[in-house]
């Protein structure tokens, strides 16, 4: 693999990533458990999905076939998306929502940490950007894992029962292939090891506080979002996310 | 939620002196109302520094004393400094 084709490739799985669980965050609009909370959940959600517009955009400058960044978020079926499978599955009950939020904001705060200094500028500064984000949204995922596993005992339960359901999920976001390491290597994508311990020490960190246990390092995990094998989840997503680009094509006015 | 506390925020713009109360919001924690203050009241850049402040621990007048604690001052125009004449020399103020 080219070190051209590998960042096409990290690319999308940057924005795919964002763009999948900005989605899952909206459907929480209007059923959030506060008014507080939902303004809070959007925020987030809008943040990673301009994130993944910027990822977008250089993603479709690389391709260059034509296709802007609507085409790519909108165009494309599962089998396409590089998402990673932690962010397409779906918001159960808020221990859940919070659990998911925190695993991927430790690994995106740290994955976009390490872009900051990537070799290649453009993904350098569309990092830069984000990380402010992704900083405040990590605080936020970590104080509510922390309120929710050291709170009631139902809290506890349910955050417990969220971190063992997801925790499979979280295998993928820590182990490199053939991608990552072209990256790696060319001094564009994040140290894989590097990027391994600090997830870990963060989440054990995090959970220790929370009064929670961690799932086993090496439990089995599910792989694939990366290579377009997903969940059945993905394809429910795609049909409400792409329905209205899919049903009147390049319309300009809504 | 119901048992959620609520809090009174006050923020600081780019260009103020001092935190204006903007609105309240309901959190489990002082964190959390912190958290949630920023995602309501400065979306839209509209604050440099944050106060939140437990709502029950504001003491208030109380408005059926409105009359004794204001009324008496309506009448006491010496009180500002318009009612004072400025010698001619002073020129503006």
């Amino acid at each position: 693999m080219t070190q051209a084709e590998a960042l096409k490739e990290y690319l999308l799985r940057l924005a795919d990533s964002d763009m999948i669980l900005g989605q899952r965050l909206c459907e929480l609009c209007g059923k959030a458990p506060a008014l507080e909370e939902e303004m809070a959940l959007m925020n987030v959600a809008l943040d990673l999905v301009g994130q993944a517009r910027n990822w977008y955009e250089y993603a479709a400058e690389l391709i260059d076939d034509g296709r802007d960044a609507d085409k790519l978020a909108f165009r494309r079926d599962a089998h396409d998306y590089r998402n990673l499978l932690l962010t397409e599955q779906p918001n159960e009950d808020y221990a859940v929502t919070m659990g998911r939020q925190f695993f991927f904001d430790v690994w995106h705060y740290f994955t976009l940490k390490s872009l900051t200094e990537s070799s290649d500028e453009r993904v350098a500064g569309i990092a830069a950007k984000a990380l402010k984000e992704a900083t405040y949204h990590l605080r936020r995922s970590s104080e509510w894992v922390k309120r929710l596993g050291d709170g009631t005992e139902e809290s506890h339960r349910r955050m417990q029962e969220a971190v063992d359901i997801l925790w499979r999920f979280t295998g993928e976001l820590i182990t490199p292939d053939d991608t990552d390491r072209v990256m790696a290597e060319a001094g564009v994508g994040p140290d894989p090891d590097q990027l391994a311990k600090d997830w870990r020490g963060m989440v054990n960190e995090v959970l220790t506080q929370a009064t929670l246990t961690p799932g086993a390092e090496d439990a089995w995990m599910y792989m694939g979002g990366k290579h377009g094998e997903h969940t059945e989840h993905l394809g429910f997503i795609l049909a409400e996310m792409q329905f209205l680009q899919r049903a009147y094509p390049d319309a300009t006015t809504w | 939620m119901s048992e959620w506390r609520l809090y009174e925020v006050f923020v600081r713009s780019k260009h103020g002196l001092n935190h204006k109360h903007v609105g309240s919001v309901h959190a489990s924690d002082a964190e959390m109302a912190m958290e949630n203050a920023r995602d309501l009241y400065t979306r839209r850049s509209e604050g440099v520094s944050i106060w939140v402040v437990p709502s029950d621990t504001i003491t208030a007048s109380a408005s059926d004393e409105k009359e004794v604690l204001f009324d008496p001052s309506e009448d006491k125009v010496y009180r500002h400094a318009s009612f004072y004449k400025l010698p001619d020399e002073v020129g503006h103020m």
